[in-house]
This record gives C-alpha cells, sequence and structure tokens, in this order.
C-alpha cells in the first residue's frame, strides 16, 4: 500500500507541475495573439460555433432562472408588502451574480466540452503532430482562435441570459401575477447601478470567459492521445471549469467591495 | 528512447542514404514509427543525437527545428489531415501558411498534386469522405507539396488492398526517382519492402541490422533471416 505522505507529496508535486505547464501554455496562446496572422476567419467560424450555437440553451436557461427568480421574489415581496421592487430583485440578482456565474456554466458543459474534445480527437489523430511537420504552429492555427473566440462570446451570452431573466421576472411578475409593468422596469431602472452591477457583471463574464478558454484549449490540448484520454479530459474540463468559475466568482465579488 | 519507464530502444544507431527509399521493418511495438517522430522532431529522446541534414534536431530551438522541417514532409499512417478542412484546404494550408504563392497558384498546385496521385475529383471532398486508398494519397500529396527533400512515411500500406498497396508503392517510386527526394518508409510488409527498397533498417528486439534487402536475405542473423524469408515465401505463393 502507498505510503500516504508519499502519495500525498506525489499530488500536490503533480498540481504544481500541472500549474506550471498551464501558464506556459497561457504565456504561448497570449504572445501568438499578437503575431500574424491574426485568422480572424477561424475566430469569426468559431464564434459561430461557441456563440450561436448556444443561443437556444442560453435564452431557455434564462427565461427559467428568470421566471423562478419571479416567482419566488413575489411570494417573499408580498409578504413583505413590496412587490414593486420585483424588478430590482430579479435584476440586481441576474445582473450581479446569476448570469455569469450560469452563463459560465453552461459555456463550460456546452462549448468548453466540445473545444476539448475537438482538440483532443486532434492530439490522438495527430492533426496537429501533421501541422507541426508542416511548420505551422497548432496553437496559432487551433488553440487562439478557439480561446479568443470563449473570452468574446462569455460576456455577449452573458448579456443575453440577462435579457431573457429579465424577461422571464416580467412574464411571471406581470402576466402571471397581474404586477404593474411600469413598477417592474422602473424599479429595475432606479437599483441597478452601473459600477457597482453592470460593470462588475462584465469583468466577471470576460473573466471567466478567459478561464474557460484556457482551461478548455489546455485540456484538449494536453489530453492523453485515446479515446479514453480524450474522455476524460472532456469530464475534466467541466469538472474544472465549474470550481474555477465559483471561486473566482467569490474573488471577485469580495474584490470589487460589494 | 523510453516512453515513461518502458524503454523503446538503446543505444540504437542507424542511418538512412540521402536520395534513397529506406525501409524500416520490424515487428510490432518496437519502435519503427518512433524513429520516424524522432527523426521529425516530434519526440526527444532522453539521450543521444539525431542528425537530418547535418543539425542534430535534439538540440534545435522551435524556430530551427520549423526550418527544418520545411526539408521535410510526413505522411502519416491516418493522414492526420485536418478533419474541418476539405481535401483542397488541406493541401493549400502549407502553401498559404509559409509560402509566398498567389491563389490562383496554390490552386493550380493543389490541383496538379491531386491528379497526380490520382484523387483530382476529391478536392472538395472532407476526409471523412474519403475511402482508406484515397487518405492515405492525398496524405502523401499533402507530405509531398512543398517538394520536401526528405518524405518519412509512416505505415503507407496498413489496411489496404493489394491494388492500393500497388498503387502507393508506385506513386513513392516515382516520386523519389523524379525528384531525388529522400525516403523513410516505416513498414512491416516484407513483400513491399523487398520491392521497393533500397536500404533496410531492420529492427530486432536487441539490435539494428542494415542493408540491402538481398543482403538482408542472406543474412546469417536467424531472427532476421526468419522474418524476411517468412514474408518472401508468402510472397511467391501469392504470385504463383
Amino acid at each position: 500500500m502507498t505510503n500516504p505522505v508519499s502519495f500525498l507529496g506525489y499530488r500536490a508535486l503533480r498540481f504544481v507541475e500541472e500549474l506550471g505547464a498551464m501558464a506556459a501554455f497561457t504565456v504561448e496562446t497570449a504572445r501568438t495573439i499578437f503575431m500574424p496572422p491574426l485568422r480572424f476567419e477561424a475566430f469569426v467560424r468559431e464564434l459561430y460555433k461557441l456563440g450561436v450555437r448556444s443561443l437556444f440553451i442560453i435564452c431557455v436557461c434564462g427565461l427559467a432562472v428568470g421566471m423562478v427568480l419571479g416567482l419566488q421574489g413575489h411570494h417573499t415581496l408580498t409578504r413583505f408588502g413590496a412587490q414593486r421592487s420585483l424588478g430590482a430583485v430579479v435584476g440586481l440578482s441576474l445582473i450581479r451574480e446569476l448570469g455569469p456565474v450560469l452563463t459560465a456554466l453552461l459555456v463550460a458543459g456546452r462549448a468548453g466540452s466540445s473545444t476539448t474534445a475537438e482538440i483532443g480527437t486532434m492530439v490522438a489523430t495527430e492533426q496537429l503532430d501533421g501541422l507541426r511537420m508542416l511548420s505551422i504552429d497548432p496553437v496559432s492555427l487551433i488553440i487562439k482562435p478557439k480561446a479568443v473566440a470563449m473570452l468574446f462570446t462569455t460576456p455577449l451570452l452573458t448579456a443575453l441570459f440577462i435579457v431573457c431573466g429579465l424577461y422571464g421576472g416580467y412574464l411571471v411578475g406581470v402576466g402571471q401575477f397581474g404586477g404593474d409593468a411600469g413598477s417592474y422596469m422602473s424599479s429595475l431602472r432606479s437599483n441597478v447601478d452601473f459600477h457597482n452591477d453592470i460593470a462588475c457583471s462584465i469583468v466577471k463574464s470576460a473573466i471567466f470567459g478567459l478561464l474557460l478558454g484556457l482551461i478548455a484549449t489546455y485540456r484538449g490540448y494536453t489530453s492523453t492521445p485515446t479515446a479514453e484520454g480524450v474522455s476524460t479530459a472532456t469530464t475534466s474540463t467541466v469538472v474544472i471549469s465549474s470550481v474555477t468559475v465559483l471561486l473566482t466568482d467569490y474573488l471577485i465579488t469580495a474584490a470589487w467591495g460589494i | 528512447m523510453a516512453y515513461g519507464r518502458r524503454r523503446v530502444f538503446d543505444a540504437l544507431s542507424c542511418h538512412f542514404p540521402r536520395g534513397r527509399i529506406s525501409v524500416i521493418l520490424g515487428g510490432s511495438g518496437l519502435g519503427k514509427s518512433t524513429i520516424l517522430r524522432l527523426i521529425g522532431g516530434l519526440t526527444r529522446p532522453q539521450a543521444g543525437a539525431v542528425i537530418v541534414d547535418g543539425h542534430d534536431i535534439t538540440r534545435l530551438s522551435q524556430r530551427g527545428l520549423d526550418l527544418v522541417r520545411r526539408k521535410m514532409g510526413m505522411m502519416f499512417q491516418g493522414g492526420a489531415l485536418l478533419d474541418s478542412y476539405s481535401v483542397f484546404e488541406n493541401l493549400a494550408l502549407p502553401l498559404r501558411e509559409n509560402g509566398s504563392h498567389t491563389e490562383q497558384e496554390i490552386a493550380s498546385l493543389v490541383h496538379r498534386i491531386l491528379d497526380a496521385v490520382a484523387v483530382g475529383d476529391a478536392d472538395e471532398l472532407f476526409p471523412r469522405q474519403l475511402s482508406g486508398g484515397m487518405l492515405r494519397r492525398v496524405a502523401l500529396a499533402r507530405a509531398i507539396i512543398r517538394k520536401p527533400e526528405l518524405l518519412l512515411c509512416d505505415e503507407p500500406f496498413s489496411g489496404l488492398d493489394p491494388a492500393s498497396i500497388r498503387h502507393i508503392e508506385a506513386l513513392l517510386i516515382e516520386i523519389n526517382k523524379k525528384f531525388a527526394m529522400t525516403m523513410i518508409v516505416v513498414s512491416h510488409d516484407v513483400h513491399s519492402t523487398v520491392r521497393m527498397a533500397d536500404h533496410v533498417v531492420m529492427i530486432l528486439e536487441d539490435r539494428v541490422l542494415e542493408g540491402t534487402p538481398a543482403e538482408l536475405l542472406q543474412s546469417s542473423d536467424p531472427k532476421a533471416a526468419e522474418f524476411l524469408r517468412e514474408g518472401v515465401e508468402r510472397l511467391q505463393k501469392i504470385c504463383s
């Protein structure tokens, strides 16, 4: 049986090694971003794959979350006679926390996993080695457009998620419970602050996008070149991304001073 | 050279003559493909040197390695074509990335080379739509599109029917004759080796033998002779 102390030491060393390798990968990717060729066409293709193909799931989930917030908010606020604040409750919950976090988790599950699986399959079928033998840098051709697209896509999808959520809350508060439409919108407008709420939301989602892009591409790029290796890398992308998003959310919220 | 704790080979020393077709022959799992990966700089050995055109590629920077790779082409066993690119795009990619060709020149060059390997009508297809034989021919076309001085072929005949093997073999011999291209072919197929090789590097479990096919056929080494004769006898049976 392995000595538990040795095992712990081995795991700690592996973790530090992995962090070092990921840092080197991040530097390599960042270096290629500003070097020609810029690969704009590939970037647009990835925007479509990661962004446009995620639209449906983002809209449906945003609407559902907004509707639940509307239901919960309405029941709680009615107890205190503050139904007129439903717009603010739904809006602040979505803009500050739920929008960026849930969108990032959805992006990790859909776009992140597919990115890892695609790159992992390319590793397993020697496509990246094929590029290397043609003196083409796979980080520039394959990794860069995907990572940058994820960085741009996540804030845009977050905005869409929030808009759908606000509409979901409106449907329940105004449509289902007969609340006043004007009150819903005015409480939303008067309570949402640009610096504390919207700017924080944009920064959060951009950081989440950056992290998701790096994790997904790194896990695919370093996956073991077998079917099992690709499957393991895909699963670990979702797990690591989700944990990273939740921990980073706490750090950003604390740092923002809210 | 080792993968983790598994030692693939120890103190391996062999050479491949310029302008000739060399075949690396041997059983499965003896490191034939690893030799190709070492020559291409895709795998770094734990010790030793790999000299290609006067450069020890184990000591080159990434930039230096890229410059040496411009003189190389590699045909991978599974093709290694980009799934999301059409055949045309796969062949045009290295020209667009590394050359100063116009789009018109690229189109003309790609179509000419596709015609030469008899897949001229497959330019709009994607790799998943190609048969095994077509895939190998497209992979060969991509490997030679930059007219490399050294062509590495990893198991170009595996899984193919005899007609396709003959065709790929004929193509390789023709390319070698026409461009005096140095070729290193990994194979475990004795028939093809005897037909096309100028030089054979035979990997055995504990040693490496080098020579012409005829020299190896008359080898006094019992393992080498057995491996080659079995293959040749099968070839003679098929021919008769």
